[in-house]
């Protein structure tokens, strides 16, 4: 029994305590007791604080560690700020019968004094401030966007002029790789989308007979906006963030310093062929998509609504122009310029960690998204005032 | 050395420089000159600048303040084409490697040979092959940066720096991450480049055993003071430098009177 309860004892451990008590006049003794472990609540320095303020004429204080069981850096924090309180007041310390390991450590956590001004300041700066600092920032990535919207211009007339140099190889994979690898997802996302917008207008049409209009729904929907918004949209996500991360990685690695110091414009290098892969991709994506919606909608229209499949495809015939096709496809082309410049702009402007490489995915598809629907919204006005 | 002694005139002249990250300034004042044939030293604490030293030195970042001559030329004064002409006559062996992950060996030791030289691909190929063996890398050509290990990338990626045969060589910490054989393999390469292609080369280390195997001239940057504190050939510096700092990093801290590190408010027990 009594040998149980000791082994509990020691296993649960003794709080640590202090106790300050003065030995002889100016002298303060500062015993420590028990276990000094991390895991277990430890005391603050705050009541030798206290004491050292009460008692003004204290010269010296001396630890006291004989009671001391098991301690680990809990004890050193503690020290440390003690030494520190001393130091101020001018109190010598004594370390007394600090354990040798301890009093080691605290030597070495003093041996190098703190660089001056490395230490961060955390000023909290007031609401004025903030705005100011945002609104900047705001303005200089304004500045940054257009900047490499310029640069991005100038590689294109290389291109033009035939002077723009990139590897052939480089410009198949990622043809191959924002193309052909993109379609299972382009096919899943805008046939349901098609199937969707085809459920939600039958709900509506059915009420008045009008069931045949869906296939105009579904048909002017796809071809003026979802075909190229939603493929967009998908885009940024997959291709887009992609890109990011690559040439945030190439930054990591100190790639495009590479590229630079060998006199190889990474414009040209990296950024053009990833432009040139979207551009000519998302327009054919588009199609696809447009073509898959529309098929998703004649499921619906001849599953649910009893329309044959021929009078489906001859409604939608009729309904969609041409026109309705040529702008989505228009739209979709800038949309791929939008992917492209956002996803390589934010990853030529990753910072140099794995975190910065994170940061520059996720805000190449913010910034990309931001500007599909901002040009979206211009486009809509645009088309509805030329009357297109 | 001999070949410093013959032909003293300076490569690369550093004045008055300035660097600084935004309003934060890692060093000021520097003022050096490396001649042609040199193998120079950068040295320094961690910390101190060095990295950021070289930057200026291979066109990557601005000075705030002086300038980085080549020559006659003022590099940051140039116009791009000048700047870039002035480029390419480096060769940078980057701290990791820097290889270009999405091509093999062979493709990125040929790349600026493609880029810059009227070459055919298999001549392209056969000069690539031939920088790899220079390194000892034959038979690794048509590997991928990410399948080699630490050592072999920083090979590969001084197979690339030679690629088109530069005037001055820039290597950012050859030796770090490198056994102790390797990098006195690297070392031996570094001196063997020096004589046979007369390259000038800098070189940003702390490795004391590659600073005296190779340097011939050096300077030493010191984070504390925010300055250049000392400059010459790293083994003079050693015995005679004035200034107890460099003595001591030379000797790796061995250096007799250096201040121990004290318990502030504590006696020594």
């Amino acid at each position: 029994m009594t040998v149980q309860s000791s082994e509990r004892t020691r296993v649960i451990g003794r709080e640590a305590e202090i106790s300050l008590t003065h030995a002889e006049p100016g002298r303060l003794l500062l015993r420590l007791a028990g276990d000094w472990k991390l895991t277990s609540g430890l005391p603050t320095a705050a009541a030798v604080e206290k004491q050292l303020e009460s008692s003004a004429g204290t010269s010296s204080l001396t630890l006291g560690a004989s009671d001391l069981r098991d301690w680990d850096s809990g004890l050193l924090a503690f020290l440390v700020e003690v030494q520190e309180l001393c130091r101020t007041r001018a109190v010598e310390l004594d370390p007394g019968d600090l354990p040798d390991g301890a009093r080691r450590l605290l030597r070495l956590a003093t041996a190098v004094p703190e660089r001056k001004g490395a230490r961060r300041t955390q000023a909290r700066p007031d609401f004025l401030t903030l705005v100011g600092t945002e609104s900047l920032a705001l303005w200089k990535s304004g500045e940054d966007l257009l900047g490499f919207l310029g640069e991005a211009l100038q590689s294109f007339g290389r291109l033009i002029a035939g002077r723009a140099r990139f590897r052939r190889s480089d410009l198949i994979d990622i043809i191959f790789e924002c193309g052909a690898a993109a379609l299972p997802i382009i096919t899943v996302m805008s046939f349901l989308v098609g199937l969707i917008l085809a459920f939600v207008g039958a709900i509506q049409l059915e009420q008045f007979g009008a069931q045949i209009y869906v296939a105009d729904l579904v048909g002017i929907a796809m071809a003026r906006e979802m075909g190229a918004l939603m493929s967009a949209i998908i885009m940024s996500g997959r291709t887009g963030a992609a890109f990011a991360a690559q040439l945030g990685t190439m930054q990591v690695n100190e790639e495009i310093d590479a590229m630079t110091t060998l006199g190889l414009s990474s414009m040209d290098f990296l950024v053009l062929p990833r432009m040139i892969a979207l551009i000519l991709m998302m327009p054919l994506l588009c199609i696809y998509a447009d073509l898959m919606g529309i098929l998703g909608g004649a499921v619906v229209g001849v599953g649910m609504l009893d329309l044959s499949p021929t009078e489906y495809l001859n409604a939608t015939l009729s309904g969609v122009s041409l026109t309705d096709f040529t702008v989505g496809i228009i739209k979709s082309a800038i949309f791929g310029v939008l992917v492209a410049l956002s996803g390589c702009m934010r990853g030529i402007q990753c910072g140099r960690s794995a975190s910065a490489v994170g940061l520059a995915a996720t805000s190449a598809v913010v910034t990309a998204i931001v500007f599909i629907i901002v040009t979206d919204g211009v486009f809509s006005v645009l088309t509805n005032a030329l009357g297109i | 050395m001999t070949n410093a002694v013959m032909t003293p005139e300076p490569h690369i002249t550093v004045r008055n420089l300035d660097m600084a990250y935004g309003d934060f300034v890692i060093q000021r004042n520097l003022n050096f000159s490396i001649r042609r044939g040199d193998i120079f030293i950068i040295m320094g604490g961690s910390g101190c600048g060095k990295s950021t030293l070289l930057k200026h030195l291979i066109g990557l970042m601005a000075p705030a303040r002086g300038e980085v001559l080549f020559g006659e030329r003022d590099f940051w004064k140039a116009d791009t084409v000048e700047r870039e002409r002035i480029m390419r006559r480096f060769g940078t062996l980057y701290q990791s490697g820097a290889l270009w992950s999405s091509m093999t060996l062979a493709e990125n030791v040929g790349l600026p040979l493609g880029e810059f030289t009227d070459l055919k691909p298999v001549e392209i190929r056969r000069i690539a092959s031939l920088k790899m063996a220079l390194v000892g890398l034959a038979g690794f050509e048509d590997f991928y940066p990410s399948e080699i290990s630490g050592g072999m990338r920083k090979r590969a990626g001084l197979a690339r720096a030679m690629a088109l045969d530069p005037e001055i060589l820039f290597f950012d910490e050859p030796s770090a991450g490198l056994d102790p054989i390797s990098s006195k393999l690297l070392d031996d390469l570094i001196l063997e480049l020096r004589d046979s292609l007369g390259a000038t080369v800098a070189v940003v280390t702390h490795e004391l055993a590659s600073i005296f195997a190779i340097g011939n001239n050096s300077v030493f940057l010191d984070a504390d003071t925010k300055t250049m504190i000392a400059q010459g050939d790293p083994k003079t510096l050693r015995d005679q430098c004035p200034d107890p700092k460099v003595r001591n990093f030379l000797l790796r801290g061995e250096l007799e009177g250096k201040p121990k590190p004290e318990v502030r408010g504590a006696p020594e027990g």
